[in-house]
């Protein structure tokens, strides 16, 4: 194992935390949507791949990534919106299966519109000006934009807490998590509230596709890998779990990137080995709660 | 209760009211004389073998899904392991095509097991999640497999000409490579309605229904689905011991989330729970794929919107809602 020196494995880890943090941010939005609306959204991937494209759109357009960061996800929510009120709104109380085909074939049909209308091959994704190069933290370089993205994401998180915990809707967005029927009773529009959750979900992620976009580009297809990922976060951190998506989500991440420095013939498996193992021992998922899912 | 036993023993007259009662008391033999016909009903005899292989991979998820309850998103793990066992038995090891195919379902009824022991112990909603995320560890593994040519896939796998019983066929000829599949399919038709009328055919109903009840009822509900996912995995990895003899090769899209799906469009659209409705959803699926891909090569985008107008409208598929309808007229 030489060559591989104390600066590497810090370069490994850090990397894995922007990777990670991207992942967090994916996890946590089908978190939220699951939590409360109870709706695996299986498009959440081709949401993702939206947010990349609107960004790559939006930066072109204004000539500026920071507006990208911002237009991305308020549109990307805006058609997340009206999915969740035209489409999967119908479904609702027909059985848990079938939203999850709907947001299938949803996925199906944007990978094949953002085909159509930007061509079959990946585009490059410029790296803001700003943010290009290396920041000396002390004891090794790293890339200057993933410090953002870890950045962004951390303070993305804070807000959300702030949101869920601090403020009177966060209050019935967790009510509602724990029984919807109860909250309608005491007089709340929960389809409104649920509506909200899912442009919430889906601009999540679309902030995470244009975070990710500079780091891999854009294809189609960014969508359908990150989406399997997405799943075994959730898994590992537990279903409607937030600290479950955050912290297993980074140690996705971190494992991931570590795998590629010591076995990088099982970096690929690697999640799915932390999946089986927390399966094993923990089928409801690190954080959790047995029976939620019955 | 009576009336009705008394109308079996007296046969009734054969009249067109009776005759979806008569097919549906002898669906195998309906199944069997239905695609013995079938190629001259086709524009061309591989579109025909590929609904009898992709209809007998939905038969197999429709075990599962339609009639188990269970929504799995990794049956391409299935397809692509009993492909990749029988092309690499017959391709790299000269195998016979008579045991290579036995021992591509054995291979993937064990990759269930194992994939199932894992799944099952997670509820609801989680299944269709850990499903998926398995068959892409299937992927990568396999993929990772010096024997399966990794991005390329498999190639070479050529059976020419198959002798049984004194029945010589030459599988070049598109219509003797029909019904050499024809024949596993008839037999896994057979298989399966054998399956459904037994004890066992009642459990799965019962646990899709109501798990709970069936619980109470003292059914043991982790062993059923186990057993459920395992049968399931068999036929489709019996399609893709099939799909890889008829291709002569294995793509490594074989394996891919796409494949998996797939399946459960094809399952849907035909309708779920129904004995001969994946095959109608394979045809229906495999005709507009034909058609379409002629004038657009965004086929996909009707596709996925037919899709999702039958989610939303006809969940019960084609073949489901004409069913329903007989039914409802009778």
């Amino acid at each position: 194992m030489d060559g591989i020196t104390p600066q590497l494995l810090a370069l490994q880890v850090f990397t894995g935390l922007a990777l990670g943090a991207i992942y967090v941010l994916l996890a946590v939005g089908l978190s939220l949507i699951f939590g409360m609306l109870t709706v695996v959204n299986f498009a959440h991937g081709a949401f993702f791949m939206l947010g990349a494209y609107v960004g790559l759109f939006a930066a072109e357009q204004t000539g500026s990534f920071w507006a990208a960061l911002v237009i991305a996800p308020l549109a990307v929510a805006a058609v997340g919106m009206l999915c969740e009120r035209w489409l999967i709104r119908p479904l609702y109380g027909r059985g848990i299966d079938y939203p999850l085909l709907l947001t299938f074939g949803l996925a199906y049909m944007m990978v094949e519109g953002i085909r159509i209308v930007f061509g079959k091959a990946g585009l490059p994704f410029e790296t803001p000006e700003l943010l290009q190069g290396a920041t000396n933290l002390g004891f090794a370089d790293f890339p200057t934009y993933r410090l953002f993205v870890i950045g962004v994401v951390a303070l993305l998180l804070v807000v959300l807490w702030l949101l869920i915990e601090r403020t009177s809707f966060g209050l019935i967005v967790r009510a509602g998590a724990r029984d919807p029927v109860i909250v309608r009773v005491l007089g709340i529009d929960v389809s409104r509230v649920w509506l909200i959750v899912f442009g919430v979900g889906t601009g999540i992620a679309a902030l995470a596709g244009v975070l990710a976009a500079p780091l891999q580009g854009v294809s189609p297809e960014m969508g359908s890998s990150v989406l399997i990922v997405a799943f075994v976060i959730t898994v590992v951190g537990g279903m409607g779990s937030l600290v479950g998506a955050v912290v297993a989500g980074l140690l996705v991440g971190v494992v991931e990137s570590l795998a590629v420095l010591f076995v990088p013939e099982a970096a690929k498996v690697s999640m799915f080995v932390i999946m089986a193992a927390v399966l094993l021992v923990r089928p409801q998922g690190l954080f959790g709660r047995a029976g939620l899912m019955a | 209760m009576k009336s009705a036993t008394a109308s079996l023993r007296l046969s009734p007259p054969l009249t067109w009211a009776a005759l979806p009662g008569l097919i549906a008391r002898h669906r195998v033999l309906a199944t069997i004389a239905f695609f013995a016909v079938f190629p001259w009903l086709m524009p061309y005899q591989s579109l025909a073998i590929n609904i009898l292989i992709y209809g007998l991979y939905a038969v197999g998820f429709n075990l599962l899904f339609g009639y188990t309850g269970l929504l799995s998103f990794g049956h391409a793990a299935f397809l692509g392991v009993g492909a990749y066992t029988a092309g690499i038995l017959i391709g790299q090891h000269g195998a016979a095509w008579w045991w290579a195919i036995p021992v591509a379902i054995a291979v993937g009824c064990l990759v269930a097991l194992a994939m199932g022991l894992l799944a099952i112990r997670t509820r609801g909603i989680y299944f269709a999640m850990v499903t998926l995320a398995l068959s892409q560890c299937v992927y990568f593994l396999v993929y990772q497999l010096p024997a399966s040519g990794g991005e390329n896939g498999l190639r070479g796998v050529n059976v020419s000409e198959v002798s049984l019983f004194g029945l010589h066929l030459n599988l070049l000829d598109p219509m003797h490579k029909y019904y050499f599949v024809f024949g596993f399919v008839a037999l896994a038709m057979a298989v399966l309605s054998r399956i459904l009328a037994s004890p066992f055919g009642g459990a799965i109903e019962a646990v899709r229904e109501n798990e709970a009840r069936a619980r109470a009822c003292g059914f043991d509900i982790e062993r059923t689905k186990l057993l459920s996912f395992v049968l399931s995995a068999g036929f489709c990895a019996l399609a893709g011991a099939l799909n890889a003899i008829h291709l002569s090769s294995v793509p490594i899209e074989t394996l891919d989330y796409a494949t998996s799906g797939l399946v459960v469009m094809l399952c849907l659209l035909g309708g779920m729970g129904t004995y001969f409705g994946p095959f109608v959803g394979a045809a229906l699926f495999l005709l507009i794929q034909d058609l379409a891909s002629a004038w657009t090569e965004h086929w996909q985008l009707y596709v996925g919107a037919v899709f999702v107008l039958f989610v939303l409208f006809f969940p019960k598929g084609v073949w489901g809602t004409l069913l329903e309808r007989i039914r409802h007229d009778r």
